[in-house]
């Protein structure tokens, strides 16, 4: 590549992120001509931008030609346009259960959607970076807004400290990510993706290489909330606002594990030999230690958030049992990660959005504030049932085909570390299933305290995610095949 | 260019940065020693260029233009941080990192 090539540009290519970047921009010019209570119109335009965007990238994908910019640094191929599309679907969801919760606050709503927005256009970037450098800047452009965006609640202490700590723990990984894409160029002599696993599997290793590329899956693991680096989690989700939380708990994770992807399945694929069984150890570790500390939650946000650091865990599963060279076993791990990561998002954000109801009530955010929301609720009930089953992954639910799929591809392995790892999974299914159930059993069998409280009103935007969640998280167990077929389409591994 | 001087300063100061994360109580001081971890990256960075020039080559000055992000992007993440502990010190009038234990475990 020579710089003629680098500084070429394909406007079509880059037309999804431009809608967005257009979009945050609008938001944030004209909150300021809005005043009072209208400043919740913001909100739509967001959407707008959003769903814009989307129609950029069926437009891309029914183009079908792989295109690139900047030389090979941003490619769009059907993997990113996969990951585009899932990342548009989240930020329309996302935006939708922050209409109510913000408006009523009536704080910051421009800055607020304007880093929203900035935060998804850095997730669209990452799935196309093909370029150590433009990965790092992807990231970046996801945790930034996100420190901020978990301090919007400026007076609020446990907003302050959850920022706090998200931000201590991020730039401390960035830092040492950065030093292990250092020592990285340095051994190879490029930041191109495939460059570097060119030259790795030429090369023989070299001990400082192995720390390099340990250093640079640290750097990730932070993102997705993986032990030992989940730490921060917690605290965060609980201090940040819910949408925020949702936002964090889904859309920055599922990057993370985009970018997880492109470094481990392509550039560091000939060493898979050393860092999959450390990722196999970590998958461990962060499902038993999330699931077990789930189980003594009283507070509704903190369970999810442990129950999401265990989700880190099972997508880790797949990682830990790549092999270099054998194509045929890393699409399939490849694919049962996409799999994973898609029905998670259905799920999660889903469950989240029941919070945010109930929360408007309840503002403590206790799980036995949900006692009798059975009868005072049904719908939310019901909603909120699907996705905590169907987070425990149980049939007839998309999260069973998650959990199969991650499953399968461990036992296909076929190795000891493969093995056990389909133990774990299985064994940690089952704990799951212990604090999810008794979420439901307070909410349909436990009497509501007295007074009565009223019911809750989830609202339009709220209701509509609510309802469409549930619906997406049945028919995805029906369309199984489907969401396989787009996985396995969207597969990216070394060539050669 | 003897490429070995530059490569152990940097990992002298990455050191240096982690052992201040690790042990300095005051956010401000934390944020310094990402600061020097961060200054390591770029001095590993210019040094590799160097060494991979008369190696390989680098027509794109990769190494170098990775450099200036790293400190574009991190005075972006400082600016950031260093609003956050301000409005930590309104309202809890201390910026030490070990008294925002509100919520635990």
């Amino acid at each position: 590549m020579d710089v003629d090539q680098a500084t070429q540009i394909d406007l079509f290519a880059l037309a999804p992120e431009l809608a967005v970047l257009g979009a945050s921009l609008l938001v944030l010019l004209i909150e300021l001509f809005l005043h009072g209570p209208r400043k919740r119109f913001v909100n739509p335009i967001a959407v707008l931008g959003v769903l814009v965007a989307f129609g950029f990238v069926v437009a891309l994908w029914l183009d079908g030609a792989q295109r690139s910019s900047f030389g090979q640094m941003f490619v769009v191929d059907d993997y990113a346009l996969a990951f585009k599309g899932f990342f548009l679907a989240v930020a329309l969801f996302v935006l939708l259960i922050s209409y109510r919760y913000f408006s009523e606050i009536r704080t910051f709503q421009g800055e607020y959607y304007f880093l929203m927005l900035a935060a998804f256009l850095g997730m669209m970037l990452m799935p196309s970076a093909r370029d150590l450098v433009m990965l790092f800047i992807a990231l970046e452009l996801v945790s930034v807004p996100g420190f901020i965006m978990a301090g919007l609640r400026k007076f609020d202490l446990r907003s302050n400290e959850g920022a706090m700590k998200f931000f201590l723990f991020g730039v401390l990984s960035a830092a040492v990510l950065l030093f292990g894409l250092s020592i990285v160029y340095g051994f190879t002599g490029t930041t191109t993706l495939e460059g570097v696993a060119a030259s790795l599997s030429a090369g023989e290793a070299n001990p400082l290489l192995l720390a390099a590329t340990l250093f640079v899956i640290a750097g990730f693991g932070f993102k997705v909330s993986a032990v030992p680096f989940h730490f921060w989690a917690p605290d965060t989700y609980e201090g940040a606002p819910i949408p925020v939380t949702a936002f964090l708990a889904v859309a920055s994770k599922a990057a993370g594990f985009a970018g997880l992807l492109q470094v481990t399945f392509v550039a560091f694929e000939p060493l898979a030999d050393v860092w999959a069984p450390v990722l196999g150890v970590v998958a461990i570790l962060t499902m038993t230690l999330g699931n077990l500390t789930a189980l003594t939650q009283t507070n509704m946000v903190r369970l999810l958030a442990y129950s999401s650091v265990a989700h880190a865990g099972y997508v880790l599963v797949p990682f830990a049992v790549v092999q270099p060279g054998d194509a045929a076993l890393n699409a399939d791990a490849f694919s049962a990660v996409l799999v994973y990561l898609f029905a998670y998002g259905a799920m999660n954000i889903g469950a989240f959005a029941v919070v945010i109801a109930v929360a408007r009530r309840h503002p403590g955010r206790r799980v036995s504030d949900y006692a009798g929301l059975g009868q005072r609720s049904p719908g939310l009930a019901v909603a909120l049932t699907t996705f905590l089953v169907s987070l425990g992954g149980i049939p007839p639910l998309v999260g069973f085909v998650a959990k199969l799929a991650v499953f399968f591809v461990a036992v296909e392995a076929g190795t000891t570390l493969g093995i056990v790892l389909a133990a774990a999974v299985a064994i940690n299914t089952v704990i799951s299933l212990v604090y999810y159930l008794r979420v439901a059993r307070v909410v349909w069998m436990e009497e509501a305290p007295e007074p009565e409280p009223e019911p809750v009103q989830p609202g339009l935007a709220l209701g509509f995610t609510v309802g469409g969640l549930a619906v997406v998280t049945v028919a995805l167990f029906v369309l199984a095949p489907l969401l396989w077929g787009a996985a396995d389409q969207a597969v990216l591994i070394a060539s050669g | 260019m003897q490429a070995v001087f530059p490569l152990t300063f940097a990992a002298l100061l990455f050191s240096a940065g982690v052992y201040g994360v690790l042990s300095r109580r005051n956010a401000v001081l934390v944020l310094m020693s990402v600061e020097l971890m961060l200054a390591a990256v770029t001095v590993n960075l210019v040094a590799f260029h160097g060494l991979v020039t008369t190696d390989v080559g680098d027509p794109l000055l990769s190494g170098q233009a990775f450099a200036l992000f790293v400190m574009a992007v991190g005075a972006a993440e400082v600016g950031v941080g260093l609003a956050i502990v301000l409005l930590l010190y309104r309202n809890r009038a201390t910026v030490n990192v070990d008294d925002a234990d509100l919520m635990k475990y």
